[in-house]
């Protein structure tokens, strides 16, 4: 009996409180992520599995119909990820500090509404903003009439050369709510006292902006920074509903996510491949972690984070 | 005088940027749903205008709820929504507070373990999963969907209410031992009642984008009877583009929960992100 007081009992219900998300997240999460990557060492021939090594990697590099697709959408989901770095997170910056004026009226009015965008789905995004730029209803080129701007009017989603970028603006539409909260909730967290002596210096306004809260938010910008480069990297959906699998016009809309998504499913005359699509996934796989890499190594382990 | 004059200028500048990005936000939803209320005569003359007497009418929803069958669709989306939340919230909590309760050999690896989903998307790991579904013949079931959102959710879950949990005192929980309550009881008794606003956000945060996906449902479910909504109203403005009166229906019938859920959720939505949940 003393014996069992002194030892140490197994404490079973450690075991009970953690086997159920363990086993979910290793099972569905986990074990397909590594099996994807496994699986894109094998083809089928005569349909059976076999190994093949790093043959798919050099099909998707070195076969010219593979790696113009690839490099393609890789370039693509660049200017995808750079659009919203100058553009979604700039204005997001931009209406968190306006909204974080302390005597501003209607601000929580304002911040609802600006993030309503954000909890649209993509396929409502996507469509709305389709018939909107259709040149066969007519509300762009009215609207640009209006301000006498009609000869600027093209139609973007149809053109090669523009449909990338205003996709990229649609998705920056959307999502701008995000960073803005986020940035909202550090500049909140600054202390008042620093502003207070800002002001005792006589720096205000602008300049407050950018010598005192600024760099006080950099933590937050560069996790911002890596969530839409993720987010990025592993983007669909938009693309899908608004120009469909096949990324139009002539491929000048696809992404990572859309070539793997045709690459695995196959479309119209391509039969779809689920090694290849497990290649490509592992290619995703390699350039997301090399971002997150870079963001934990390089940029948040060299920020100075201010403790209040 | 020239300061007070310079302040009402910049709270005019403010208010006027404000109002204007608000506009650029709100106005694609009111283009949509004011459409879809009018005939199609009225959507292509005057696209801005209000529906009036005349150009009002409801043919675009009648197409849609004849053709569509948006009520299965909503339900499976809820079905899958609030099972998903459900098993996020209690294995997450459960596991939570394992991790910020006890002292054990892996507690911070297992952390660590847990915490890799955070960054690493679980899309990566589609050409598996889908592999893996049919194997255990989950493929075109409501459980594929939940297995996979619960999976997704459960990183940033553990991650955020163990934050919440080691706030917990430690003598309510001790007082708790001394009266002889199990540990499940001093969980599911003390603990959780206490981290609940934390719960609330974890699930505001999950409930959104499990709502609008499009890839899973579109790769493990896309059968006719287990179609989520975003799935649903996806295929159907497919099916109808040339039909505007449908699709404005059709959008503005996909907008209308989404935008119900966050008006009944918003200040939680809000408040959750501007606590500083996610650092």
């Amino acid at each position: 009996m003393s014996d069992q007081h002194t030892r140490p009992k197994t404490r079973w219900h450690i075991a009970v409180f953690l086997a159920p998300a363990v086993l979910v997240y290793t099972a569905v999460m986990i074990y397909p992520l590594f099996n994807t990557l496994r699986l894109s060492l094998f083809t089928e021939v005569d349909q059976a599995r076999v190994f093949v090594g790093l043959q798919n990697f050099r099909t998707l590099f070195g076969d010219a119909v593979w790696s113009d697709q690839f490099w393609n959408a890789l370039g693509n989901n660049f200017w995808f990820f750079v659009i919203h770095m100058l553009v979604q997170n700039p204005i997001g910056i931009a209406l968190a500090a306006i909204l974080s004026h302390p005597k501003l009226r209607f601000a929580s009015f304002y911040r609802s509404a600006i993030f309503i965008p954000t909890i649209l789905s993509f396929v409502i995004v996507g469509f709305a903003w389709k018939l909107i730029l259709s040149p066969i209803w007519g509300i762009a080129p009215g609207m640009l009439d209006a301000v006498g701007l009609k000869s600027l009017y093209a139609p973007w989603l149809g053109k090669e050369e523009y449909a990338l970028t205003t996709l990229s603006l649609v998705s920056v539409w959307q999502f701008v709510g995000i960073p803005m909260m986020l940035i909202y909730a550090a500049l909140l967290s600054i202390p008042d006292e620093i502003l207070e002596a800002a002001e005792v210096e006589g720096i205000t306004g602008l300049s407050a902006f950018w010598k005192i809260k600024l760099p006080l938010i950099l933590p937050s910008i560069g996790i911002i920074s890596i969530l839409t480069f993720v987010a990025n990297f592993n983007a669909f959906d938009l693309i899908y509903a608004a120009q469909g699998a096949l990324a139009g016009p002539d491929f000048s809309t696809d992404i990572l996510g859309t070539f793997m998504y045709r690459t695995f499913f196959g479309f119209q005359l391509q039969l779809g491949d689920p090694h290849m699509g497990s290649t490509i996934a592992s290619a995703m796989f390699v350039i997301i972690l090399i971002g997150v890499c870079l963001y934990l190594f390089g940029i948040q382990s060299r920020m100075r984070r201010y403790q209040f | 005088m020239n300061v007070a004059r310079q302040n009402r200028l910049n709270t005019f500048a403010a208010h006027g940027a404000l109002i204007f990005y608000t506009l650029i936000a709100l106005f694609p939803v009111f283009v949509i749903v004011i459409n879809s209320f009018k005939t199609r005569k009225a959507i292509f003359r005057e696209p801005l205008a209000l529906p009036n007497s005349e150009s009002f009418s409801l043919i675009g929803y009648e197409t849609v709820l004849k053709q569509g069958d948006f009520f299965l669709y909503f339900q499976n989306s809820m079905i899958v929504t609030v099972a998903s939340l459900f098993f996020i919230l209690l294995f997450g909590a459960m596991a939570a507070f394992a991790l910020a309760e006890y002292r054990f050999k892996g507690n911070t690896l297992m952390g660590l373990y847990l915490a890799l989903g955070i960054m690493i998307p679980i899309r990566i790991g589609t050409v598996a999963i889908l592999e893996m579904m049919v194997q255990t013949g989950l493929v075109n079931t409501l459980w594929a969907l939940i297995l996979v959102y619960t999976a997704q959710g459960l990183p940033l879950a553990v991650f955020i209410l163990s934050e919440f949990m080691r706030q917990v005192s430690d003598d309510l929980k001790n007082a708790g031992r001394i009266d002889g309550l199990s540990e499940y009881r001093i969980f599911f008794r003390l603990v959780l009642p206490l981290v609940r606003p934390a719960m609330a956000t974890v699930a505001v945060f999950n409930m959104i984008p499990i709502w609008n996906d499009l890839w899973f449902p579109l790769i493990l479910a896309p059968a006719e009877e287990v179609k989520t909504l975003t799935l649903g109203s996806q295929v159907f403005i497919g099916q109808f583009v040339t039909d505007w009166n449908a699709v404005l229906s059709a959008l503005s019938l996909a907008i209308l929960p989404v935008m119900g859920l966050y008006v009944i959720f918003s200040r939680q939505l809000i408040r959750g992100i501007t606590s500083g949940a996610v650092k």
